[in-house]
């Protein structure tokens, strides 16, 4: 039974096999590299510049559209639609903490303490994503609908009225309510956070916490000295792989949400897909980009991790 | 006060499981709910036991051609993003070359830009090329935002790789394709493999993209999104559920598997 969870023996360390150049083919890398990069560039890259170009538009759907440079559209899309990019950096901030806070005892349980049980709980964890996920989070209408049992649950302990007066919920239902959304998005993007923190907890070697212990650290000591910060790499890209979908996503304020939760996803979709302003939808895109390779490129500077990928 | 010491040493484990049912209490409501029988258009509420959807799995119109559609797009998607990141991976591990920085940033882009933005400036791009939107159009998105989580995959691989070995094949006068075939792919397999599955799951999952770019063609999620909107058939829950079974027994086959390989080496 344990031979699956012993790890293989160690390969020798990479070394960087280009210090050894193979005296054949000097244009293999590019010829390798050709399809896949061009497939990139024409389907990833030049989007993005037919969409900046786009942005810039004028012109109606009949009559076509032409460049003009007229980058009032982009003041007029901010100061229509500032408070969904608001919302959806709120939503998702709340949601990245919330999956940080659950997923690092289950990702702590699957990497020290499950033992013989490892494999299984990694098997739950990443099984759900074979059920649609469209599916699942139809499921949590189920869940939190008006009459059932979870928000019973919330209404007799009065939790309800705390989130009221916060303005999370409203009245006696949690469905259609900005803490739908945000329980939809943690859920969703869950798996997310727990792999890469996964994945570099279990990367620590355990006789660490057996030095701290020794040197007099209490539990709770040894993992705020220790443990968490080793696992900073893994909280970084946890934290990007859920925050930047779950700013992005109209899914979850669509299916669980009201028109008061409409997210800056829901804008874009709306606007590209029913109501076919593409200058509008093309600007409020290329922001919500800029926005977020702007906090990330932050984030990771901060944080001092340039080693994702 | 045992309790309380007990509760406190086991902290991080009930605060973990309690994690673990929160990821699964939606597929055993999905479970659950694929045998009610629903009084109106939607199945949100229990009112009875019944086993009509699992007897009749495609009962519902148009549902099943969804499905195969959405097979059909994740099966050519992950060969396409495998084949194409493979080639990538192993060029960037293994060759030096120009504008390295530049590709690697081109990798690394599409998984930290929102969805719906992708979705957004491919659609542009379409419409500008008076593109017919369609199977294609999908199968061209998919691949596309597969191809990085592949490289990344199969990068990982080969980069834990011993040069010694390919260089102890050819020692042995092994030729260029022989040590490929013989030595470099059954090291990289393991690599390849957790890609490929990545991208199938990621393109027979996909919403947004395909949403903004499948023109007509319907989906098997889009058939779920729609069916949000207008009544949602008990089938569907049929159909995720069967997809969770399914997943879980490869694992288990699998793994049952490896442990018996392993025993035998042992």
């Amino acid at each position: 039974m344990s031979t699956l969870t012993e790890a293989p023996p160690p390969l020798a360390p990479a070394e960087p096999a280009a210090e050894a150049p193979r005296k054949r083919g000097r244009f293999t890398p590019y010829w390798l590299l050709l399809p896949g990069i061009l497939w990139l560039i024409v389907f990833f890259a030049l989007p993005l510049v037919y969409q900046a170009s786009t942005s810039v538009q004028t012109g109606s759907l009949e009559e076509g559209y032409k460049v003009t440079w007229h980058f009032a559209t982009y003041w007029d899309a901010l100061s229509e639609y500032w408070p969904q990019f608001l919302r959806s950096l709120c939503y998702a901030a709340g949601a990245t903490v919330l999956c940080l806070l659950l997923g690092y005892p289950l990702a702590y349980l699957i990497a020290f303490r499950a033992g013989r049980w490892r494999n299984l709980i990694m098997i739950l964890v990443i099984a759900p994503f074979f059920t649609s996920f469209l599916i699942r989070t139809l499921a949590w209408k189920t869940i939190l609908a008006d009459n059932g049992p979870i928000v019973h649950a919330l209404n007799s302990l009065h939790v309800l009225d705390l989130t009221n007066w916060l303005g999370w919920t409203a009245g006696d239902r949690v469905l259609a309510t900005p803490l739908a959304v945000v329980c939809g998005l943690t859920y969703n993007f869950l798996p997310f956070m727990i792999l890469p923190l996964y994945t570099s907890l279990e990367r620590i070697d355990g006789r660490l916490h057996e030095a701290a212990g020794d040197l007099y650290a209490k539990p709770w000591t040894t993992f705020r000295k220790v443990t968490f910060p080793l696992s900073m790499p893994g909280v970084v890209s946890g934290t990007l792989l859920t925050f930047i979908p779950a700013a992005g996503d109209y899914v979850n304020s669509e299916l669980l949400g009201s028109t008061d939760t409409r997210m800056i996803g829901n804008v874009i979709q709306t606007q590209f897909l029913r109501i076919l302003d593409y200058p509008t939808a093309a600007a409020l895109s290329f922001i919500l980009m800029a926005a977020i390779l702007a906090m990330v490129t932050i984030y990771i500077r901060r944080s001092g991790t340039e080693d994702l990928v | 006060m045992p309790v309380v010491n007990w509760l406190k040493r086991h902290l991080v484990v009930i605060a973990g499981l309690f994690t673990l049912a929160y990821l699964l209490l939606p597929n055993v409501i999905v479970t659950v709910f694929s045998f009610n029988k629903p009084k109106g258009r939607f199945n949100y509420q229990w009112q009875r036991f019944s086993l009509d959807a699992w007897k009749k799995p495609c009962g519902v119109a148009d549902m099943c051609g969804s499905l195969s559609i959405s097979l059909q797009i994740a099966v050519w998607a992950t060969l396409g993003a495998t084949v194409l990141g493979t080639m990538i991976a192993f060029a960037l591990v293994r060759y030096r070359f120009r504008a390295r920085g530049a590709i690697n940033s081109l990798i690394f882009l599409p998984m930290a830009m929102p969805e719906v933005v992708m979705a957004a400036s491919l659609l542009t791009l379409f419409l500008n090329l008076g593109a017919q939107l369609g199977f294609w159009t999908i199968l061209i998105a998919h691949i596309m935002f597969c191809l990085s989580f592949v490289v990344t995959a199969v990068k990982a691989r080969v980069m834990s790789m011993d040069p010694r070995l390919e260089e102890a094949a050819r020692d042995l006068y092994a030729g260029p394709v022989q040590t490929f075939l013989r030595v470099t792919l059954p090291i990289a397999a393991p690599g390849i493999a957790a890609g490929a599955l990545l991208s199938f799951a990621l393109s027979f999952d996909d919403f947004i993209i395909t949403n903004f770019n499948a023109g007509s063609t319907v989906t098997f999620p889009m058939f779920v999104w729609g069916s949000a909107q207008r009544g949602t058939p008990v089938q569907i829950n049929v159909i995720g559920t069967a997809m969770f079974l399914l997943a879980v027994l490869f694992v288990l086959v699998s793994m049952l598997i490896t442990n018996r390989r392993n025993h035998q080496k042992a």
